[in-house]
């Protein structure tokens, strides 16, 4: 009995071994033809992003009429599920040919530490590439002397936008630095104007970044990703001090409501100020149809730096990478050729709602707001953001956000700021 | 000769499910044990030796003392307004009411939709915006004349996962009133009509003679509800999203593995939870296998 039993069992396991023999072949065609596609990842599913990125694979397939684009994005806002997706594939070795990134440590600190992409040094320089990008971006997007991406697009973080109605009836002008944003802020919460409207916990993040770059300027700003500045230090502390003023301007509700939801508030003139980046622009300007606002930029809604960080562009941008152990990788070259060059970026940019990451894209293709944001990109000092993966690599940002959420529930500055200093020791540069 | 064909044939028929259920269920529960007694952080595996540090570290950490608050809050809530309520409806519908069909499936429908859906609805219906933004059940209660009633729902520092415990309530006591109107419905006619005719009123028969013999349903319900509580995760993510104050284990297990990277930690998080439920389940599955041998 038991004999028979364990013979039925081994044919059982044989008859496994043979149906995944056969699985095999199947699954081994598809690189057969190597070289006549590329797969790129991406969390670009929908709207506006959607859009864009298949205005970009025409302009790749006209260039590459004979390599197969596949296009593996996977949904979630913000790439929440597709990192999960990406960090599963790289663990079990099959990594996409190029996927999409934060430019900057969401990439560095995350896949560069981690071996997985590699150095684009040699098709910066044949591409010329260095001559048209912003000295100060190749810094935030380079580790140890070599360049890991190609920003096709940039975003800016540090917008202040304002409703010019609301702040024209109360006698406001547009704040320039942060005594001129509270004493406004204050005009209007006397006039019973809900001041700042604000909304879930990462826009709160958002804001502190904004805060930060205002209170400690440029220089200190980067050192605190570098280590050179020091999250104990009382420049910190005023910073602090001064987000807890700006939160104490906020709708009590912001733990409930989109960035939409509180751009929305600034739009119907329910809330003066509200800051967020100029993706906000596309859901002002936006068409109705679209469930955009539909409103005049300059009229209907109205834009500035945060206060005291004119002159400062603190951007994020989207980057295509190239995988440690590509499967194809010429044609993932030569997508990446298309990324970051001028008819790519040209083709992507005006239909996602951002700018090129390119200085010499032809202006007259974005809207009112984009071709300011252009101009500044071009001359401003450029910094990156923290919410959005130039910063900080991801642990630290988490680390970050914990401390945040604690912070925002007791608001009890001396705890945050030796919350920073911990995460700095323990993810950061500071040892 | 036939028994044993048959014996070997049910051997054989459960053996790929014995197997897979090893591989995919035990094998990498004890994996997931051994990450998280290492110190892997990062992309790439490292099973370095780390100890229980991870789950030092846990018991240290502010947040996940938050988190085990939260769950307490929306366990008690959620477990004991379910039982409460399903047990309300059941009796109620066990009056010989008009309809009961009917009335059944309406307490019963909510259980079809997922968390996510309820979550989205109660989202709008618990909007705590005041003034001219007003809506949902505070919009409701002013309609009428019951604005005592109206609060800041789930942004409550405190009792914001009470409000979210509300819609899980909804959803869930339609399904505890299935299982006490069954248990009901078995109770014998004769033990009621003897305890009437002993002269006890229609709550001492309930509270006396039903309620005791109900026992076996309240800790189904217990059981059930209980882990569906502490592994609760789609609900606050559709009402709340990732937030600190309505921060519960499983949502930081998410986000401390896929978005901070941090392995190790989130492994530890989630044997915690799978001890916690299992503390419920094996008492429940011992019992249940007792009665049903004594049987």
């Amino acid at each position: 009995m038991n004999k028979k039993l364990f013979a039925l069992l081994s044919l059982l396991a044989i008859a496994s071994f043979v149906i995944a023999a056969c699985g095999a072949p199947a699954a081994t065609e598809a690189p057969a033809a190597a070289g006549d596609q590329v797969e790129v990842f991406s969390w670009w599913t929908g709207g506006g992003e959607a859009a864009g990125l298949d205005a970009m694979i025409a302009v790749f397939n006209g260039a590459n009429p004979d390599i197969e684009f596949v296009n593996s994005a996977v949904a979630g806002g913000a790439g929440t599920n597709a990192r999960a997706v990406l960090a599963t594939r790289l663990q079990s070795g099959e990594p996409p040919d190029s996927w999409q990134g934060h430019a900057g440590q969401e990439l560095i600190g995350t896949y560069v530490a981690g071996g997985q992409i590699q150095p684009l040094n040699d098709l910066y320089e044949a591409e010329g590439w260095l001559e048209v990008m912003p000295e100060t971006l190749i810094p935030l997007i380079s580790s140890d002397g070599n360049i890991y991406s190609v920003p096709v697009n940039i975003h800016r973080a540090n917008v202040l936008w304002y409703n010019p109605a609301l702040l024209e009836a109360n006698g406001v002008e547009v704040p320039t630095n942060m005594d001129e944003w509270f004493a406004a802020m204050d005009t209007l919460e006397a006039a019973g104007v809900q001041p700042l409207a604000l909304g879930e916990q990462w826009t709160k993040m958002h804001l502190l970044e904004t805060v930060l770059l205002s209170t400690l300027g440029a220089d200190a700003y980067n050192g605190l990703w570098d280590g050179t500045t020091d999250w104990g230090s009382a420049e910190v502390t005023t910073a602090l001090e001064n987000y807890v003023k700006v939160l104490g301007y906020a709708n009590e509700d912001s733990a409930s409501l989109s960035w939409q939801d509180a751009s929305k508030l600034v739009a119907n003139g329910d809330a003066a100020f509200n800051v967020m980046g100029d993706w906000a622009d596309g859901y002002f300007s936006g068409d109705t149809a679209g469930n955009n606002l539909g409103l005049t930029p300059g009229e209907g809604y109205g834009w500035a730096p945060v206060p005291g960080t004119a002159g400062v562009f603190q951007f994020l941008s989207d980057s295509f990478v190239l995988a440690v152990g590509a499967p194809h990788p010429d044609a993932a070259t030569a997508w990446l050729k298309v990324a970051g060059s001028k008819e790519g970026q040209e083709a992507f940019n005006p239909v996602k709602g951002s700018i090129c990451a390119r200085t010499d894209c032809d202006t007259s293709l974005f809207g009112a707001y984009l071709q300011t944001a252009m101009e500044d990109w071009s001359k401003d000092t450029v910094v990156g953001s923290l919410t959005h993966g130039v910063v900080a690599n991801d642990s630290w940002k988490t680390e970050i956000d914990t401390a945040l959420g604690a912070f925002i529930a007791d608001s009890n500055i001396e705890t945050f700021q030796s919350a920073l200093v911990a995460a700095c020791t323990s993810s950061g540069p500071c040892k | 000769m036939s028994k044993d064909k048959d014996r070997i044939l049910n051997i054989l028929l459960v053996s790929p499910s014995i197997l897979a259920v090893f591989i995919f269920v035990y094998a990498f529960i004890g994996w997931s044990v051994r990450v998280s007694l290492s110190k892997w952080k990062g992309l790439t595996a490292d099973y370095t030796w780390n100890g229980i540090n991870n789950y030092l570290d846990l018991f240290r950490d502010q947040r996940f003392q938050v988190d085990i608050r939260n769950t307490l809050i929306f366990t008690g809530v959620f477990v004991i307004g379910s039982i409460v309520l399903g047990f309300i409806l059941a009796v109620m519908l066990d009056q010989g009411l008009k309809g009961e069909g009917f009335f059944r499936s309406l307490f019963l429908f909510p259980m079809a939709i997922s968390f996510i859906v309820t979550g989205v609805v109660w989202r709008w219906l618990m909007n705590p915006a005041t003034g001219a933004r007003t809506s949902g059940l505070n919009l409701l209660f002013s309609y009428l004349g019951l604005d005592f009633l109206e609060n800041a729902w789930h942004t409550t520092p405190t009792w914001g996962m009470a409000a979210i415990a509300l819609a899980a309530i909804w959803q869930m006591s339609g399904y505890t009133m299935a299982l006490y109107l069954a248990g009901l419905r078995a109770i014998p006619v004769e033990l009621r009509e003897a305890a009437q005719i002993d002269g006890a009123n229609e709550l001492q028969v309930y509270r006396y003679i039903m309620l005791p013999l109900l026992s076996p349903v309240t800790l189904s319900a217990l059981i059930i509800l209980g882990h569906i509580s502490l592994k609760v995760f789609d609900l606050i993510i559709a009402i709340a999203g990732k937030q600190y104050a309505l921060d519960v284990p499983a949502i930081y297990m998410w986000q401390v593995t896929f978005d901070g990277l941090f392995y190790g930690k989130g492994a530890a998080i989630g044997i915690l939870l799978l001890i916690s439920v299992a503390v419920l389940i094996i008492p429940y599955i011992r019992f249940t296998l007792r009665t049903e041998t004594e049987q």
